[in-house]
Parts: structure tokens; sequence; C-alpha cells
């Protein structure tokens, strides 16, 4: 390929520096000046061997029967306006609804629930004066029904959010009824990733009610409104202010019908990152009909309960499309728009423990395995050298180099290193030895039939490298579709495997060519040490 | 020019022994297909990553090293344990797929086990939970949906490079050695965890590579020789050929895997167990396997 020894050796040699600087950190600290031009990023390692951050969360259930039942309420309260149920009285109690209606309205009302309630059970009927209180009970089935629902949309959820953060290979779990165990490896802000998955990303957008705040000082709130903090940031001072604002308590349209949610910069305000979303078609559909009804009028952007902002409906916007501003730094819109896409939490997370844990694999056997790996690579080195001789020296210098190559590699590509990724190394190694004893073996063949030491060089890398081709090529093949399709130890198994085998194709090839070269050109030697 | 060899120059018939060697792979691969049918409903020795289990909390007052802690309870009877230390402390997160029962709860196992190994170490359990399954249907999908794509690739980038029936032999030889360490470990009643599906993806990594490297030999040999040549004989010609290589790369491989096997402790022994019995499995499959089947296809070279 490449006919020039010094060009190769220039190509080894440059490969070899950028690898060794990469590499560098992982031995030792850069210090001084060294530290400002330098890479510092040691190779991260994962959750099997190194440990991590270890996050307990609960799920509010309280919190979640709560929603459900407002949620049950409102549709029930619309269902009996629909219908023309005179109610008198409609109300909560615990997880049951309380309907107050003239004893003759019983039949309609029964009627509603039986068809579109089928989870609700008619309860106890009492009577209250001339009129009666019918109640409706969700049932305890129905009940841990939901909890355990939760639980697991909860799981999916954050198991989302993490994938979108790019953790590699977290552990989640869920623990006990209503927990979740989150496990990550080598989080360099705890915090950020803390408020990542903790947030619960409930979405809304709600109308402010102008007429009242005009009026509102304070204390009571009129019916129908409820009071939350719009929070703003001084562009200039960079300070957040916190202000009370009146909302009409109805949710106009809500996360739920997200489709998309990303971080674009610049908007009104020059080069602020802010988050960019799209609605679904129904949530189009609602998008258009809320502005279209509110033109001058100012509906806010609430994120769990904290109103964003309250822009003033400036005309009626078609096809879906919103933006959350709100004096964000770029890791915040990043984080926010990686929450909205994964989807909310069906109720509020509590964190109970926050902990740093040891690796999954345990420490001890860590320690043993890197011992045994070395004597196993000392042993491979002793037999290439006990069988192939001096040839065997350089087959070892090839997988040397490769290993620094990969080494490199990884760290520059800040990929973590697991123990499936370790299964990579170990067989990119097997291939890598591979290569040079199809290589030898060759040679000893075009040797044995009476060769010279540079025609049977020649003749030997020349035929063997088909072989070496395909074989790395199906390999990479595979790694490449492990990689794009594969989760989780799949796909840190594929990584290191497809860098391996890329790297193998370069020393096996040029690598250990050119050090044959460069000998028989400057020994021309009659017989060859293999 | 002397060498220093393993094998010299052979003519072992290969393709005479392929009868009795069949009978062997048969054995192997509906092996593995039973433990395939049995792990799809669970009934296999899954680990606590797919069954989901019980994780104990437990403090010590004195510093116990979590080898001693992995011995004891391996020797009380819980040998699946995965131990994780919490860092600056003297506590331990201990996971095993072990459930509660009726007739005894896990905390109280422990506590035996741990009170008679650990009475000067001042234990405590300080929680006793149910933990769900690491590996989701999420994951299990994709890794079925990428190992499929991914064979498919090969029989078509092989098929290119040789011809089809060679792809599908090496699809072949590289699923009968998957199965084969599949059904022996379910044989052994042997964990599997995540490290088992990687070790069983390492496997066929190297399968089809040794595949490969007979294959290519074999057709070159095509190439060589006159048409009329018994396709047997340049079969046996080429995995003759091809011997030593094969040998020296198993062999060094295996000395790799060996070690840790052998000292790597008792976490990874049955990851290197598995590496260790696929590779022999693999070099056997593209001499015993693969070259057979294509050998089915033609009698002749042309």
């Amino acid at each position: 390929m490449f006919k020039s020894i010094k060009l190769r050796a220039v190509l080894i040699i440059i490969f070899l520096v950028i690898s060794v600087i990469y590499c560098l950190p992982n031995a030792i600290e850069p210090q001084g000046i060294w530290k400002r031009y330098l890479p510092s990023d040691k190779i991260h390692l994962g959750l099997d061997l190194k440990g991590g951050m270890h996050l307990l969360l609960e799920l509010d259930t309280v919190k979640l029967l709560q929603n459900m039942v407002d949620r049950k309420f409102n549709a029930f309260k619309d269902a009996m306006i629909r219908d023309g149920v005179r109610f008198l009285g409609l109300d909560t109690k615990e997880n049951a609804l309380l309907v107050t209606i003239r004893p003759e309205q019983k039949e309609k009302l029964y009627n509603i629930a039986g068809k579109e309630f089928s989870d609700l059970k008619a309860g106890t009927t009492r009577t209250e004066g001339e009129n009666i209180v019918v109640e409706f009970l969700m049932s305890e089935k129905e009940l841990d029904n939901i909890k355990d629902n939760a639980v697991n949309q909860a799981l999916e959820t954050i198991r989302n959010r993490i994938d979108q953060f790019g953790v590699t290979e977290p552990v989640i779990v869920k623990q006990g009824e209503n927990q979740i165990l989150v496990q990550l490896p080598g989080i360099k802000d705890p915090q950020r990733a803390l408020e990542l998955i903790g947030k619960t990303a409930q979405l809304e957008f709600k109308l402010v009610d102008e007429e009242g705040s005009a009026r509102y000082t304070g204390g009571l709130v009129p019916e129908g409104d409820e009071v939350l903090t719009l929070k703003s940031k001084n562009r200039e001072t960079g300070i957040t202010t916190t202000t009370p604002i009146l909302l009409k308590k109805q949710t106009l349209l809500s996360g739920e019908l997200l489709t998309d949610a990303r971080v674009k910069i610049g908007g009104e305000f020059g080069n602020e990152p802010y988050v960019a979303i799209e609605f679904n078609s129904e949530g189009a559909r609602i998008f258009d009909k809320i502005t279209a009804e509110n033109v001058g009028k100012r509906i806010a952007i609430i994120l769990d309960n904290t109103v964003y902002s309250a822009p003033v409906v400036k005309e009626r916007i078609s096809g879906g499309k919103a933006s959350i501003t709100g004096g964000f730094k770029m890791d915040e819109a990043k984080d926010l728009a990686i929450v909205l896409r994964a989807g909310a939490l069906p109720a509020p997370v509590k964190v109970i423990q926050n902990i740093t844990i040891g690796p999954t694999l345990g420490q001890d056997s860590i320690k043993k395995g890197v011992q045994a790996a070395i004597l196993g690579a000392a042993l491979v080195l002793a037999f290439m050298m006990y069988y192939y001789r001096l040839s065997g020296i350089v087959a070892n210098v090839a997988l040397f180099l490769n290993i620094i190559y990969l080494l490199g590699a990884f760290t520059a590509l800040k990929a973590t290193m697991t123990l499936p990724g370790i299964a990579g190394i170990i067989l990119t190694m097997g291939m890598g030895v591979d290569s040079n004893v199809l290589i030898f073996e060759r040679i000893r063949e075009e040797l044995r039939i009476g060769k010279t030491v540079r025609a049977a060089v020649d003749g030997g890398y020349q035929k063997a490298w088909v072989t070496i081709f395909d074989s790395h090529i199906t390999t990479l093949i595979t790694t490449c579709i492990l990689f794009i399709f594969g989760t989780g130890p799949i796909k840190g198994f594929a990584v290191t495997l497809s860098i391996g085998v890329i790297i193998n194709l370069f020393t096996a090839v040029l690598g250990s060519k050119a050090i044959f070269d460069w000998i028989l050109m400057k020994y021309k030697p009659r017989s060859l040490s293999i | 020019m002397k060498f220093v060899e393993i094998v010299k120059k052979t003519d072992i018939d290969f393709i005479g022994f392929r009868k009795k060697m069949l009978v062997l792979s048969c054995i192997l691969v509906l092996l593995g297909i039973v433990s395939f049918v049995m792990v799809s409903i669970g009934k296999a020795n899954l680990s606590v990553d797919f069954t989901g289990g019980t994780q104990l909390q437990l403090s010590f007052s004195k510093q116990v090293s979590i080898g001693d802690l992995r011995k004891a309870l391996t020797n009380g009877g819980i040998d699946d344990v995965q131990i994780q230390e919490i860092s600056g402390t003297k506590e331990f997160f201990i996971k095993t797929k072990m459930a509660d029962s009726e007739k005894e709860r896990v905390q109280d196992k422990v506590n035996t086990i741990l009170s008679n190994e650990f009475k000067e170490a001042g234990f405590q359990i300080l929680g006793s939970n149910m933990v769900g399954s690491t590996v989701g249907k999420q994951l299990k999908r994709n890794a079925i949906i990428a190992i499929a794509i991914s064979l498919v690739c090969i029989v078509i980038y092989i098929a290119w490079r040789f011809t089809f029936i060679f792809g599908l032999a090496a699809t072949i030889a590289t699923f009968h050695d998957v199965l084969s360490v599949l059904g022996i470990f379910y044989i052994l009643n042997m964990e599997m965890n995540i490290l088992f599906i990687t070790a069983l993806l390492t496997i066929a990594g190297y399968s089809l590579t040794d595949t490969v490297v007979v294959f290519d030999r074999i057709r070159e040999n095509m190439a060589k020789m006159k048409s009329k040549t018994e396709f047997g004989s340049v079969i046996n010609r080429s995995i003759n050929e091809v011997l030593s290589r094969t040998l020296v790369t198993s062999i060094t491989t295996l000395i790799a895997i060996g070690a840790i096997l052998l000292l790597g402790g008792k976490v990874l022994f049955d990851f290197s167990f598995a590496l260790f019995i696929g590779i022999i499995v693999g070099t056997y499959s593209s001499i015993f396997v693969a070259s057979p089947l294509i050998y089915l296809w033609r009698k002749r070279i042309r």
C-alpha cells in the first residue's frame, strides 16, 4: 500500500505520539503550562468497574392518586354538564367522588358512571335533606394498578432521560413498591444529574387572569383561579426574581401532546438559548384554538408549577410550535429539552438516598481480574517470542502499538470503559495476535517452498492480507450494527471492538510490515528468525 | 530454515470425520435449543440482572473486606451475590436473586450466615428491599434486533466475497457455537448474567473470524486446483494448511483467557469459562461444522 518505509514510519509515530498524549492523563496529572495545552480527560470507567452515584427515588403516590382523583373529578364534571345532569355539589374525599343531586336525577347519574367511568364503583348513598349524596369509589385493585403503572412509567421516563443525557450503562431498577433505584457511573456534575432525573417536568399552558390580577392584592384567591410564581431573570444582572401571578386554574394544553423539544439559540434576546417545542396534530389544533380565542391576552407557560414566561398572544398560532424562554444557561436549556422530550413523570419523586457506591463487580474481583489479565498478556507475549523468535518480538511490538492506539482512541472519544468493553478488547487482542500468526505462518510456507527472505515476507503479507481483511470486515459489519441497534452492554462491547478492529487492520498490515521492511533493508538477512 | 512447530505438515482427512462429528454437533445444538427455550420461559439459572431479587444494605462497625464478605455468603449458600461497597463508609449493598419466601426471609438467612462469620465485626442489616430486573424489555428487544440484522449482513458480505453457501455455513457455524456454549452453561447449571451475553457475542466474533480464515484458504485452493478435483480433498488440504495457524491462535487466546479463568476470582470465572469453551467450540466448528456444510453443497469444485 505505502511503498516508502519513511512515510509509514512517520504515520506510525504520529499516531503513537497522539495516542500517548491522550493516554497520559490516565497515568500522570498534567502540570503547569502543560495543563493548558494537553488533554486532561481520563478514561471513564463504568459502573461495573468504578461505581458511581447511587440514588433511591420514591414516587409520591399520595400526590399521584390526588392527581388521578382530580382528573376524574374534572372528567366527571364535564360529562355531567354535557349530559345535563343537574348536580348540586361535587366534591372529593380521599379516593372517592361525592356527588350531591336531587333523587330524580339518580338514574341519569348512574348511566354516566356505568357507561364512561367503569373504574368507579358506586358506593354508599345517603340523604341530606331533600338531596342525596352519591359516593363513587375507585376500587383497591384499580388503585394498585395505577400505582404500579405509574412506577413503571416513571422508570421508563427516567431511563429515557438518562439515555438522552448520554450516560453509559446505568442501572435503573424498580425497588419495593414505589421506589426506583438509579445508579450512574462517573457523573461529573451530580447536582445536574439529580435535577434532570428528579424533575417532574409537567408542562402546562394556562391563561393569566388579568382582571383578577388587577384587583388581587394577596389573600383570598378568586374562584377558579390559582396563584403561582413567575420566575423572571434580569438579563443584565442575572438576578432571578419571583413574583406571584394569578392564573385561571383550567389547563388549556399540557406537555403530553408534545412531540419534540430542542434547544435553539437566538430569538428576541440575542444569543440566548431557549427551548423550541412542537406539538402533535391534536396539540397543534388545541394550540391554534386557544391562541385564536385569546389574542391580546397572556398565556402562561408553566413547568412544575412555576411560570417560566407569560407572553402576550399577538396573533393566532397554527402549526403547533411554541418556545419556552426564561434566561436559561445552555446546560439548563439542554436538560429542559431532554426532560420535555422524555416526558413528564406521573407524579413528583423524592430522593431518599443519594450516596456514592463502589463497582458492581466488586473491588476484589477487579483487582484479581487486572492481575490475571496482565499475567495472561505476558504469557501470550512470551509464547509469541518462543514460537516465532525474533519475528515474535516484531509481533509483540505491533500488539503493544495496538494497545496504546486503542487506549488513546478510547480516551479521545470519551467512551466509557466497562467489562463488556474489556471483552471487546480481549477479542481485539486475540484478532491482533491472529493477524500476526496468519502472516507468519504464510511467510513460513513461502520460505518452505524455497523463496528468498524478501520474497517470502512480501508474499506472506500479500496473501495473508486477503484473509485478514475479510475476517476484520466481517467483524466490523457486526460491530457497527450492534453499535447502532444495541443498547447497554451490547453497545459498550461494540464500541471497543469496532475501534479495535480498525486499529488492528492498521497495525497488522502497516505497522509490523514497516518494521520487517526496515530490518530487511538494513541487514539484508539470508535467513529469517520466524 | 528451522521453525518451532506445534504440528508438522499434516494430512488429516477431516471431511472423513464429518459424520461422527455431525452427531456431536447435533447433540450440542439440540442442547442449545432446549436451553434457549428454557431461558426464554425463565426456567434457567438467570442472574439477578434478569430476574430481580432482594437488595440488602449492611453495615459493619469494623472494616470488612469485600472478598471475605463474598466468601462468607457463598459458603452460606448465597452464591449469586453482587456486592457493592458504599464509598467512605463500612457499609455494603448486596444483591441476590433470592426472594423472601414463606419458609425463610433473605434477611434472616443473611443474618444467620453473617453472625457466624463476622461475630466481632458488629454487623447490622439496615434495610431489605425487593428489586426489579436491570435488563429492561427495551434492551432485550434491541439486542435481538441487532443480532438478527448483523447475521443477515454477515451472510450478505460473505456471500459477496465468497458464495452464498459460504455465508450460510459461516452463520450456521456461529449459531452452533453460541448455542453450544449456552447449552453447556445450562447443563452445568451455571449462572447466566449480562456478562454471559457479552461472552456469547465475543464467541460469535471469534468463531466467525476463525471460519473466514478457513474459508479463505478453501477459496484460494479452489482457484488453484483442477476443476475435476474432489471437493473433499480441497477442503482437507485447506484445513491442513491452516491447521498450525488455527492451533497457534487458539492456544494463545486460551492462554490469555485461562489466566483470567484460574486467577480472576469468582465473578470473572463464569465469564472466562464461557469464553474458554467458546474458543474451543469455535475452533472445532470452523473445521467440523462450517467446512463439511459446504462439502454437502457440492462434491467437486465445478
